[in-house]
């Protein structure tokens, strides 16, 4: 089942009106049904293919080769490939599994659990909740945390301020400051070039003046590498965690789906300079498939928790490991 | 990494020796290594086959020579072939004799289109002393006119825009009347980030294309994009017909087999690599260098240039006589410490070095501003200390760490520091092998 927003996170209370049952059915139906369109292109020319021969004939060398390689294409990377295939392999000499159809589910079971990684949830109940958003330049950290804002004011009815602590990027601010408008939050901001840190402070300062539910701090893409950045990004945590002793409660990492193997290297050194909480795996409309975020769940255990897969304010979605096995594999 | 494929093949073909020659099973068994080591640096799948078919054929036969161990022949092949598919010569832009030049940007969203529109703008109007304009066709995400407007002016580019209101087609072609009424050299027009299987904004791309009939198309490709490389390239080949690929984000540690994938299946050159955060860190590409980072070689080649420009022979004679005599002054290091900043961070340059890719020194951090307190303290010196550290006591010593604005306890450690130093040069000297790793931490 595709889970919603309602699932995706934690909350005191109820929050005002959640649907009711069906129709909070239907709507993760029409979600499924947005995704498999927008992911279209990508399935027709690729996994019809793969899926169709993937299992076909005699299980030989060349089945298990196949498998890989429809794996590798999708950038699980070959260590995390590699130990799928053979779970698989092993199976299927014990005999337990007969037939491409038990086969493919149980490799979609397999791809399911290796996502399964972790606290998967989001939890709002600290009041106010802060929430740090990083990641490698041009990942969609902005355009993420605008519809994120989104979603928490007007589908779980919030209140939310955003920091905008992109101090470096030109017009990163003003860029949030749209989305700010449209999502109708409060946009914190510092002068261009100003210091993150104080951005940061004056961010949770106002959140917490104005009685705001979740606070969402914006930082300044960078490459995992500049080690001057990162110490910068380890000062914002700072700041924040002086301010308030147990935040930021969550710590979210855009990964592009196009990024290849680097991106275990992007969520390892992120992850050591902040801590890293969840994944949110931007970009999945193009035909990259994401399965990097398969390769930092299996060797960093850090969950995907969002999924970006269109530029629409509904584009932003919570992750659910099952389609996310089904669609690196199937049409 | 290099050394590790480089140690795995030795591994694997280390008993090849006695037979003389290689089998087929040796190759098939190095050709798994070479398979590995090209998918984790996100060659696409497709394009690591074909590359050690043929490197397979060209091993099977080589005769076991006495100068090369089996893995190093192995190796040099791997080396030979994957340069020549990454295409010899680095290219360039062609201008065109009728000015404008007009070059066209493409790329998915966050591959730094922008970015590297404000940089290639710089690059040619610093080199070729061309005057550059820039046209801002990006409507779509936010701001990305406002950031346009703030990179393409500190570049010293005229930037062309219309807010975000306007068609981005009529703005180019707008824009192109303008380039040519102010008499400008070239016009970069700047595209918004778009997915190639994004219908309506690929046709809009064709019709930008229609209308400013571009020169040059290129196309900007993150560095560490993974197997979708190909499609994203197939994809704009199509539609945008791209005549070169800028890699972006290559001062990053990913591998970039990206590039050795659209170079593949496109055939078009990479031209220029996007190398850091400034505007000025863009480059010319250089094929034969970006063959050995996928492999992991390190970029041996880039840093050995970089070094040359800094140190002249005549200045390396007079150092290496001071080393010998063991006259290295404070002096003498304040200028080797400043020629060495000017290459780039130390950590960029850590990681050219071959064989520290992966070793702890590359991960080493250099804190840049530490570097900043000891030149200030060398700075706060009288030459005369600087020749006799030995004499930095007492209130020297607190002279020199307000004139710094250090403490000192800092004064004293640099003190200590470059005494051992220069212990350690004395051990060179004499032969001993100095734990480089020790020296540069400062212990």
């Amino acid at each position: 089942m595709a889970r919603d927003w309602y699932d995706l996170f934690l909350l005191d209370q109820a929050p005002p009106e959640v649907p009711a049952e069906p129709e909070r059915e239907e709507k993760r139906r029409g979600f499924f049904k947005r995704l498999r369109e927008n992911m279209k292109k990508t399935r027709e020319a690729l996994t019809a293919e793969v899926q169709a021969t993937l299992f076909e004939g005699d299980l030989d060398e060349e089945t298990w080769e196949r498998l890989e390689e429809a794996l590798i294409y999708a950038d699980v990377g070959a260590a995390t490939t590699a130990q799928v295939v053979e779970e698989l392999e092993r199976e299927a000499e014990d005999g337990n599994l007969v037939g491409g159809e038990a086969l493919s589910n149980r490799l979609a079971e397999l791809l399911a659990q290796l996502a399964r990684t972790g606290d998967d949830k989001i939890d709002l109940r600290p009041d106010p909740t802060v929430i740090l958003v990083v990641g490698v330049n041009g990942t969609g950290k902005t355009t993420t945390i605008g519809k994120l804002a989104w979603h928490l004011r007007n589908t779980l009815q919030l209140q939310v301020v955003v920091g905008a602590a992109d101090t470096f990027r030109a017009a990163a601010v003003e860029q949030l400051e749209r989305w700010g408008e449209r999502a109708g939050v409060d946009v914190v901001k510092g002068p261009e070039g100003s210091d993150p840190g104080a951005v940061a402070f004056d961010a949770i300062a106002r959140g917490r003046e104005r009685g705001a539910d979740v606070i969402i701090i914006d930082t300044a893409g960078r490459l995992h590498t500049q080690t001057n950045l990162m110490d910068e990004l380890t000062k914002v945590r700072r700041v924040i965690s002086k301010q308030m002793p147990d935040a930021p409660h969550e710590t979210l990492m855009t990964v592009d789906a196009t990024t290849g193997q680097n991106g275990v290297r992007q969520a390892k050194l992120f992850g050591e300079a902040v801590g890293v909480t969840g994944i949110i795996l931007t970009k999945l409309d193009g035909t990259a498939k994401g399965g990097i975020a398969l390769a930092i769940a299996n060797e960093l255990n850090i969950p995907v928790k969002l999924i970006g897969i269109g530029e629409q304010l509904e584009d932003l979605r919570p992750f659910d490991p099952d389609d996310f096995a089904k669609a690196l594999l199937t049409a | 990494m290099f050394d590790s494929l480089s140690e795995k093949l030795q591994g694997t073909l280390a008993g090849v020796r006695q037979r003389g020659a290689l089998t087929e099973d040796d190759i098939n068994k190095a050709m798994r290594e070479i398979r590995l080591a090209l998918l984790e640096a996100d060659v696409n799948f497709k394009v690591v086959k074909q590359f050690t078919s043929s490197v397979k054929e060209r091993a099977l036969g080589i005769e076991i020579t006495k100068q090369l161990n089996p893995g190093q022949q192995v190796i040099k092949i791997v080396n030979e072939e994957l340069t020549a598919l990454m295409g010899g010569q680095s290219a360039g832009i062609t201008f065109s004799p009728r000015p404008p030049t007009v070059i066209l940007m493409a790329g998915l969203q966050g591959s730094g289109k922008t970015t590297a529109t404000a940089k290639l703008a710089k690059l040619l109007s610093e080199q070729n002393g061309s005057s550059v304009a820039v046209a801002a066709c990006d409507v779509y995400r936010p701001a990305a006119v406002d950031q346009l407007i703030k990179v393409g002016a500190q570049a010293g580019a005229t930037v062309y825009e219309r807010g975000t209101d306007a068609d981005p087609v009529d703005i180019a072609g707008w824009a192109l009347d303008q380039a040519k009424r102010d008499g400008k050299d070239v016009l970069i027009v700047d595209t918004s980030g778009r997915l190639h299987v994004d219908q309506a904004l690929m046709a809009e791309l064709a019709n930008i294309k229609k209308r400013v009939r571009p020169h040059v198309v290129l196309l900007v490709v993150d560095a560490m994009t993974g197997q979708d490389a190909v499609n994203v390239a197939e994809q704009f080949a199509e539609v945008a017909q791209f005549d070169g690929v800028i890699l972006s984000k290559l001062d990053g540690d990913a591998r970039g087999g990206a590039a050795l994938s659209v170079k593949a299946v496109t055939g078009k050159p990479i031209l220029f690599a996007s190398t850091g955060e400034k505007l000025g860190d863009f480059e010319k590409f250089h094929p034969d260098r970006m063959a050995q980072r996928i492999l992991g070689m390190g970029d041996v080649l880039s840093f050995i240039e970089k070094a040359e420009q800094q140190v002249d022979q005549d200045e390396a004679k007079e150092l290496e006589r001071k080393l010998r005599k063991n006259q290295f002054t404070l002096e003498d290091f304040l200028d080797q410490l400043k020629k060495i900043r000017k290459m780039g961070p130390l950590t960029s340059l850590l990681g050219m070095i071959p064989g520290l890719a992966g070793h702890q020194l590359s991960k080493m951090n250099v804190d840049e501003k530490e570097l900043d307190r000891v030149e200030a303290m060398i700075l706060s010196m009288t030459p005369y200390e600087r020749r006799h550290p030995e004499l930095i006591k007492g209130s020297r010593r607190l002279r020199i760490a307000k004139g710094s604005g250090t403490t000192v306890q800092q004064v004293n450690q640099l003190v200590k520091q470059f005494d051992q130093m220069r212990k350690v040069m004395r051990g060179i000297q004499q032969g001993k092998m100095p734990d480089l790793g020790q020296i540069m931490r400062g212990r």
